[in-house]
């Protein structure tokens, strides 16, 4: 029997008024699958991960995390999830310790101590764990980041542009850490990114989003050449260009 | 479920505590400006006495009454500042994107308030009895009624500022700061209610902490306390809690339907 996947969005639409940001919004996150979520600025992707989040109220259709109704049972759904968002930082005024025991207790997290330890450990935070989070380099804070959504080791783990204002090392060794993570269990992925390369390295199957709707979706190392472009960052600008030729007939 | 409570809510408690212990600009309010109240109203009504022939105890009504309003606002800055510490600190997206429920955070910041209102009460009994001879056993048992009905009001009035802040963004905490000085006139701390013209009588019939300010000046003159007038405000105190809750719930809903929860920062709202 197919296990059920971590994430299913179905028909999820987001209005404000007149301007529709997410319409009709269905896929799936299964298990082991790191999913791109892709397009361009104003596409929907953040409206769609602050949806699943809990953060905004979908105009209609279903989100359901782990086999339970994120609309109807927030609490129990989010204790699934966790996320790291690049315009998320942790509160600058807390230290790195602090922090992590914070939202350990917010996530429930059982033997909190031990779970901070093996995530300070795995994105080598020793050396910060007193500091506080708001005099980190980008990359430092990055992974404080990072640290915090692996706490509750969530089987859905949301990346909205985890790498972004990271050096290319620096973007390498968060991608490495990611993957070792969703290397470890029954982990599903959903990644938000601008930069195509990343993509191409990180993700099992991306899906092309333009006005709140998904208009490709494939293996992002078959997508370009199935649509007549050489790379993948081809195809981003050409859907970002012409949304209208890449819909569905 | 309940241990999953108190564990969320310990963690914004816990939060507000690691500032507390970082932060000399954070300890210092707790204690030093009720401190100045207390000696500049310790030396006002030891000098009314001296020169007034009314017989009247200034320093049980009037450093008393300063001491149970300074508690007041104690209360509901606790529970404001606690709030603001998220929004000066844009935690709202990180916060509200994990399991915690409005109860469980609204109840974290009700014990920090607690803990900190404490800290200042402790420090206005101590300079009130000690430099200027205050004795608070002088109101006797119903000294925990005041404390519990300022309390609850006070609690009430922080939880509504936050929503107004969460409302209306960062830019209108300062609608919160003056709220004690916009209802000091009209809960009669420092006068009798009757003092008041007619439409402010009305409101302060309103305001849970005119009962409190009443039954104190009764109790000071040795006149029969209002057990009534006391009830009537803890009544009040408890269904302005309620609303209060209401009213941050319903903000809290108009955040998440609008997503100013995910974008809410000082930088994109004015």
């Amino acid at each position: 029997m197919t296990p059920p996947p971590v994430l299913a969005v179905s028909d999820l639409r987001k209005h404000y008024g007149p301007v529709v940001a997410v319409d009709g919004l269905s896929f799936e996150v299964r298990r082991n699958e790191i999913v791109g979520l892709l397009g361009p600025n104003g596409a929907g992707k953040t409206t769609a991960i602050n949806m699943i989040l809990g953060v905004l109220e979908p105009t209609s259709g279903s989100i359901t995390i782990e086999s339970v109704d994120a609309r109807a049972h927030r609490t129990g759904a989010l204790a699934h999830t966790n996320f790291a968002a690049v315009y998320a930082p942790l509160p600058g005024n807390l230290t790195v310790i602090q922090n992590l025991r914070i939202f350990g207790m917010l996530y429930n997290v059982p033997d909190l101590s031990a779970r901070i330890e093996q995530v300070i450990d795995q994105f080598e935070l020793d050396r910060f764990r007193h500091t506080r989070c708001g005099v980190l380099s980008s990359g430092e804070q990055t992974r404080v980041g990072l640290a915090k959504a692996l706490l509750n080791a969530p089987s859905l783990l949301l990346l909205d542009e985890p790498t972004a204002s990271l050096d290319p090392s620096a973007a390498r060794d968060i991608r490495q850490r990611i993957r070792q993570y969703a290397a470890q269990g029954d982990v599903g992925i959903l990644w938000t990114s601008h930069n195509m390369y990343e993509v191409e390295e990180v993700c099992d199957r991306v899906m092309f989003l333009a006005r709140g709707r998904v208009l490709l979706e494939g293996d992002p190392r078959q997508l370009p050449g199935e649509h007549g472009h050489k790379t993948l960052e081809d195809l981003f600008v050409a859907v970002a260009r012409e949304p209208l030729a890449m819909e569905p007939h | 479920m309940a241990a999953a409570f108190v564990r969320r809510s310990a963690a914004i408690v816990l939060r507000q505590a690691y500032l507390m212990r970082g932060s000399v600009a954070r300890l210092l309010p707790l204690f030093a400006w009720v401190a100045v109240d207390m000696i500049l109203w310790g030396f006002i009504t030891r000098y009314l006495s001296e020169v007034a022939s009314s017989g009247l105890n200034f320093i049980a009504s009037l450093l008393g009454a300063v001491l149970l309003w300074d508690f007041f606002s104690r209360v509901m800055q606790g529970v404001t500042t606690a709030f603001l510490e998220d929004v000066w600190s844009r935690n709202f997206l990180n916060l509200f994107a994990t399991p915690l429920s409005i109860p469980e955070y609204l109840s974290g910041l009700v014990v920090s308030s607690i803990a900190t209102s404490t800290i200042g009460l402790v420090v206005m009994l101590l300079l009130a009895t000690t430099f200027f001879g205050l004795s608070f056993f002088g109101y006797g048992i119903l000294l925990a009624p005041f404390l519990l009905l300022l309390f609850v009001f006070g609690i009430a009035l922080g939880i509504a500022a936050s929503g107004i802040v969460l409302w209306l963004g960062p830019a209108s905490e300062w609608f919160v700061w003056p709220i004690p000085a916009i209802v000091a006139p009209f809960a009669g701390v420092f006068y009798p209610v009757s003092t008041l013209p007619g439409w402010m009588q009305v409101i302060a019939r309103l305001l849970p902490p005119s009962a409190v300010f009443e039954d104190m000046r009764r109790i000071v003159l040795g006149r029969p306390v209002s057990l009534g007038e006391l009830a009537w405000g803890a009544g009040l105190a408890i269904v302005y809690l309620v609303l209060a809750c209401w009213f941050f719930a319903r903000v809290h809903r108009r955040a998440i339907r609008t997503g100013l929860i995910a974008r809410y920062s000082a930088e994109n709202l004015a």
